[in-house]
């Protein structure tokens, strides 16, 4: 019922000012360990030079007494040196829960808060992934905004991370 | 070696300029990039030939751990921050003489908003000494070590006698005819810089005493194949051309200690690109005898830290 009011209400939206999106694919891959934790996950934007532009989502341990679950954020070495470090966490829309084995998606309208304001240029998705007691993986996936037509781009991972996909729609 | 035997040849490498083979001084914190809302840091301190591994001195703080009762057999668990043991209160040292005291080390912890903050859990050991800092504040903080004063040598009949104190005290430490007497005016200074959360600069001001060392690039900050700049001082001077010493840290498992050796411009600074992760030792000592105040002939200076470098 709701729906179907949104519907017509989304299409009247999607005017030019609404119009690019991205989305993001990022795969958690099944592992064969005998301790396994899922694992704490960055995902952010940054320009060619590694400049860091803005936070997807950083994926941890919300649900341990005291806030311990921070403590471990510095092992997504590279998210905090960039930007992890001086944020007041958690941050809303970007702090999450850690992910089960699978493949998650995240949603960016154009006008979302991270793509509002991105100046047009090339730019990388970073997925950095920390695993307690087990290792980090960092897959970069290079892209140029705004996009002309509808694109997929993807990376694979080796070990920490499965494929990690990046849809554009114009 | 025989106690005995132990004792000469390390107040013999006191004598020396810090080579290869004099002992090191330093501090190893457990982590100093670090987050979450309560962060602590244990650090271990002693005196070695590797690095960092305690095999030889634990470095006696003031305040940390109890000083210990060493039996005859064993020297002394000391070192100052150049490693040298110290004297035992009612225990003749080699040559029958009484031993030469030493000033305490004072260990020195500052909070990023400046102020001093105090060690726990501080233990001494036979190898090594051990405290812990709790991070209370965002931000960075800065331990150290730094003493100054007078190092006096002169001769007695055949023997080198040696003292070292308080300017204020040579008077008291020295004969006043003593013969062939030498008075050097040291100062060394250790530091280990360690940051929760966003690394700020408070901490990072020099005190303008000494041999200094003034990060240019934050020295928790520092990436394997990137370049940090460091500035030294000299009381609160650009140390030109001083020779920086980097080694890094795991050379037991190494044939070749790894050392990196740069010189600092007329600014005072220097550059240092980290060929990989790990810790580091960094070490500069200077000489000379611009400035020097009587009845000291020359000046002096060490600086050395504990630096960690990560990977990108």
């Amino acid at each position: 019922m709701r729906k179907r009011l949104l519907l017509p209400l989304c299409s009247l939206l999607a005017a030019p000012a609404f119009a690019a999106g991205l989305q993001v694919g990022v795969e958690i891959p099944r592992l064969e360990v005998a301790e396994y934790h899922r694992p704490y996950v960055a995902i952010w934007l940054e320009k060619p030079d590694q400049q860091h532009v803005a936070d997807l989502a950083v994926w941890y341990d919300l649900k341990m007494k005291d806030k311990e679950g921070e403590k471990w954020l510095k092992d997504l070495r590279q998210w905090w040196r960039r930007s992890g470090r001086g944020l007041e966490l958690p941050v809303d829309g970007v702090s999450g829960a850690t992910r089960a084995v699978g493949t998650h998606s995240l949603s960016f309208a154009g006008d979302s808060a991270q793509l509002k304001d991105l100046p047009a240029g090339e730019y990388s998705l970073v997925v950095e992934a920390a695993r307690e007691v087990g290792g980090r993986e960092l897959l970069r996936v290079p892209f140029a905004w705004p996009p002309r037509q509808a694109e997929q781009h993807q990376a694979q991972g080796k070990s920490e991370l499965g494929a990690v996909t990046l849809q554009l729609t114009p | 070696m025989k106690p005995m035997f132990k004792w000469t040849a390390l107040a013999l490498a006191v004598c020396l300029p810090l080579s290869a083979q004099a002992h090191r001084a330093w501090m190893l914190p457990s982590a100093t990039v670090l987050s979450g809302e309560d962060p602590w840091v244990t650090v271990d301190a002693a005196v070695s030939n590797d690095l960092f591994y305690f095999e030889h001195f634990p470095l006696q703080l003031e305040g940390i751990g109890k000083p210990q009762q060493v039996s005859p057999r064993a020297p002394a668990p000391q070192g100052g921050p150049d490693g040298k043991p110290a004297a035992q209160a009612g225990q003749p040292a080699p040559g029958g003489q009484p031993p030469m005291r030493r000033p305490a080390n004072k260990l020195l912890v500052l909070a990023p908003d400046g102020s001093e903050v105090k060690a726990e859990n501080g233990s001494l050991g036979r190898y090594r000494s051990t405290f812990d800092v709790h991070l209370t504040q965002k931000g960075t903080y800065k331990l150290a070590v730094a003493n100054s004063g007078l190092m006096a040598s002169w001769k007695e009949g055949e023997e080198r006698r040696r003292w070292m104190g308080k300017a204020e005290d040579l008077a008291k430490g020295v004969p006043a005819k003593a013969e062939d007497l030498k008075v050097v005016q040291t100062s060394n200074r250790m530091e280990v810089f360690v940051t929760s959360g966003k690394p700020t600069d408070t901490v990072l001001k020099p005190t303008n005493q000494g041999l200094e060392l003034v990060p240019v690039t934050h020295p928790n900050d520092l990436v394997a194949g990137e370049a940090a700049e460091f500035a030294f001082l000299i009381d609160g001077k650009p140390a030109k051309d001083l020779e920086i010493t980097v080694i890094p840290g795991g050379n037991r498992y190494r044939d070749d200690t790894g050392e990196i050796k740069a010189k600092t411009d007329a600014q005072g600074k220097v550059a240092i690109t980290w060929p990989s992760a790990g810790m580091y030792w960094l070490e500069a000592e200077l000489t000379s005898k611009d400035g020097v105040a009587k009845p000291a002939s020359e000046r002096r200076a060490v600086y050395s830290a504990t630096l960690e470098v990560l990977n990108p």
